[in-house]
């Protein structure tokens, strides 16, 4: 059997076994919960009983991806080169605050007015990362701790800022606080097209994010930019050995600086879909918590841009059954232990079927070596 | 490289996989479904069927059911609606984070629920936005005023009942000082301390009184963060402080690990969680609970819609519809009732205004 063949099928057996685990000790869990494996499992794959509530289920699905799609992206490109920035959280979150203040100032043409919102909010999600970078850079500090600390920095100063200086006019008796409403000119077209195409009702809601083009757009310019260029190549080199990287020729600093504010700028993307595409303001009722759930989808997705995507959508499905598990009488935190325990599985199955295949290739190797005479060389 | 491709190809099939069963399992409903449910057919502008039973659906805030506390409350109202009136009931949590409130409001809509109830202020937008979609569902939210035509907001008085609460712990404490702990610092909660504030100071005008609010606003983990509840309490009762009222959800259980650790008291909120708390042990430090009902707005809610009420306008619950007020069991501030009794009646009868900001 070939080596890469080989190596495919114990993936693929691994990934299953993950899989199929994930489902058993789920069952355990919702069994324990006093609930029916058998009604959750269905629940899961409940999309409702009209035409409309389906195309809302797959909306909210997709919706939800979109924003962890761009976070594990934000995430993948420090793991690339071993920078754990666990900083995406906070650098989201002021980066959406200041985008939806900056997007308010101002009335131009949509595409002007919402290139500019996207720029601001990739620039500031940079700028906020590129402190951790220099103070790793110029003292060495650990960019876990310093961007763990600059995440409540940032949660705290987004609090203020929109209760304070980017604070909106509140509407009579309502309690949630928001930055003021972006002009229509920088709301982001919906998708729902897609949906007409096929003769299907149009989602309720906010509609499907035409930020999921962006996003796609985004993941194809990381995909080539890691893997097509020279940046891409120093990032993967630095990664895989910092000090060989560094004697051939690579700039250590340099390449910290580049992909933290690389992955800082992304990160700073990650709350646009929803400010765009729905609630038209950076409010109180803000998703929070994606940054660390980017985390998790690039784990699950192996640091790719096909993978994130993939992982990104498993997450929105999951999260998609809020509603129907509880229809079913099942408690939703079942959807965090599936997810929890199908990260974990998948990644230890990763690293299982990798050392099986390592340590088969390697005996492949000495028998090779062990049968076949060495060719003499003639001088 | 080789087998990293391969599996991100197979994990990506298995998901592919998971997906497109799930579009079948959907698209596979929505054709065999016609008959069984009331929709005449998909995608009229409103998918809610006309109202034969009374069915009830309930969107909890953050922190769900089982929070001994707000929501809890919300579905005691819930309940009697079932009860008492013979109706279907629906209730459903947000995820951890919140995101999917809208959701949720609308899957109830297109299971055919009228009324949907919002309980939480942060349902304020997202019951504009549904109500403006199902414009034949009626909606009702809790906290927040009535912002559309079909929409009933369920208000109440949170500084008169918070009032009665500080007036009791002023009254009750020995060394004079006491504290307050607010889960997320914002307009709703700055009302409870504020009536508590002013509640205390109507007593002992120079009692020390601790303030501290677990997350700021537009964080809403303070609501059920037991830990930080327990940590802030914990350093009140340090300080000197003999009561702690505490207006912070499920992290209100911190508070009251923390009374029984300093083997001192804490006020409760929203329901009577000497009752409802779980932890046998932990209910001899509940003094008493600034009872909002929740339960009572919900129930004459549903009982007005069934009246025929409609939306567009708010219902205030306050202490003169005993929409607020205190717990009594335990019969702890029994003692004092009369004290309490006066201040009721002082602010039912316009003599006092609580200010409903600190």
């Amino acid at each position: 059997m070939p080596a890469g063949l080989y190596r495919a099928l114990l993936t693929v057996a691994g990934a299953m076994a993950a899989i199929v685990l994930a489902v058993a000790i789920s069952s355990v869990a919702i069994s324990a919960a006093g609930a029916s494996p058998q009604a959750a499992f269905a629940a899961l794959f409940n999309f409702g009983e009209t035409e409309r509530a389906v195309v809302n289920g797959i909306t909210t699905m997709i919706n939800r991806a979109v924003p962890l799609f761009i976070a594990g992206l934000a995430v993948a490109v420090g793991f690339r080169m071993n920078l754990f920035n666990i900083g995406v959280e906070g650098q989201y979150r002021i980066a959406a605050i200041c985008a939806a203040y900056v997007g308010t100032l101002f009335t131009a043409p949509a595409p002007i007015q919402i290139l500019v919102i996207i720029v601001v909010a990739a620039a500031v999600g940079g700028l906020y990362a590129l402190i951790p970078a220099l103070m790793k850079v110029g003292r060495g500090v650990n960019e876990v701790i310093s961007t763990i600390m600059l995440n409540y920095i940032a949660i705290n100063l987004a609090a203020f800022l929109v209760r304070g200086p980017f604070t909106g006019v509140r509407e009579k008796g309502q309690l949630t606080t928001s930055t003021p409403p972006l002009p229509e000119s920088a709301w982001f077209p919906n998708l729902n097209v897609l949906f007409e195409m096929f003769g299907l009702p149009a989602p309720r809601g906010g509609g499907l994010w035409g930020f999921l083009v962006v996003a796609i757009l985004l993941g194809l310019g990381v995909w080539v930019l890691l893997e097509r260029t020279r940046f891409g190549f120093e990032v993967k080199a630095s990664g895989l050995n910092a000090s060989a990287a560094l004697a051939s020729g690579v700039n250590p600093k340099k390449m910290v600086i580049s992909a933290m504010v690389l992955s800082g700028a992304i990160a700073g993307l990650i709350g646009l879909p929803e400010i765009l595409g729905d609630k038209h303001n950076f409010g109180s009722n803000f998703t929070p918590g994606l940054g660390f759930l980017g985390i998790a989808v690039a784990l699950l997705g192996r640091n790719k841009p096909a993978g994130i995507a993939v992982a990104a959508l498993l997450f929105g499905f999951l999260d998609r059954a809020q509603g129907p598990l509880q229809f079913a009488n099942v408690p939703p935190s079942v959807i965090a232990i599936m997810q929890g325990t199908i990260v974990l599985l998948v990644v230890v199955a990763n690293e299982i079927t990798s050392r099986m295949a390592l340590r088969r290739e390697e005996r492949r190797a000495a028998q090779h070596l062990g049968t076949n005479t060495p060719v003499e060389v003639k001088a | 490289m080789l087998s990293k491709r391969f599996g991100r190809m197979a994990v990506g099939t298995m998901a592919g996989a998971m997906l497109m069963a799930a579009a079948a399992c959907g698209g596979g409903n929505t054709g065999g479904d016609t008959t069984s449910s009331a929709q005449p057919s998909a995608g009229t502008a409103s998918d809610a069927p006309k109202a034969g039973a009374l069915k009830v659906g309930l969107a909890f805030d953050i922190g769900g059911r089982g929070d001994k506390s707000f929501n809890d409350a919300a579905y005691a109202g819930l309940e009697k609606a079932k009860t008492e009136l013979g109706a279907e009931i629906k209730e459903l949590s947000p995820a951890s984070d919140g995101s999917n409130r809208g959701e949720l409001l609308r899957q109830l809509a297109d299971a055919g629920y009228n009324p949907i109830i919002g309980v939480g202020f942060a349902y304020g937008e997202d019951i504009k936005k549904a109500a403006e979609e199902y414009t034949d569902v009626q909606f009702a939210v809790v906290d927040s005023a009535s912002n559309a035509s079909n929409v009933t907001g369920l208000l109440f008085a949170e500084e008169q009942g918070s009032y009665l609460a500080g007036v009791a712990a002023a009254t009750k404490s020995k060394s004079g000082h006491v504290g307050f702990v607010g889960g997320v610092e914002n307009d709703l909660i700055k009302k409870f301390e504020a009536g508590f504030v002013a509640g205390v100071k109507s007593v002992k005008a120079d009692a020390k009184i601790d303030v501290k609010y677990l997350t700021p606003d537009g964080d809403f983990s303070g609501f059920k963060a037991p830990d930080k509840g327990k940590v802030a309490a914990e350093k009140m009762y340090q300080d000197g402080a003999d009561i702690v009222y505490h207006a912070s959800g499920d992290s209100g259980l911190g508070v009251f690990q923390a009374a029984a650790a300093a083997k001192k008291k804490a006020i409760g909120v929203d329901s009577d969680q000497r009752q409802t708390i779980k932890e046998t042990d932990l209910q001899s430090v509940i003094m008493t609970s600034m009872l909002k009902r929740v339960d009572v707005g919900v129930f004459e809610y549903i009982k007005a819609f069934q009246g025929g009420a409609k939306g567009g306008s708010n219902v205030v619950y306050d202490l003169k519809v005993d929409g607020v007020g205190l717990a009594t069991t335990g019969g702890e501030i029994d003692d004092i009732q009369d004290k309490l009794d006066a201040a009721k009646k002082d602010i039912v009868d316009g003599k006092i205004t609580v200010p409903a900001k600190p």
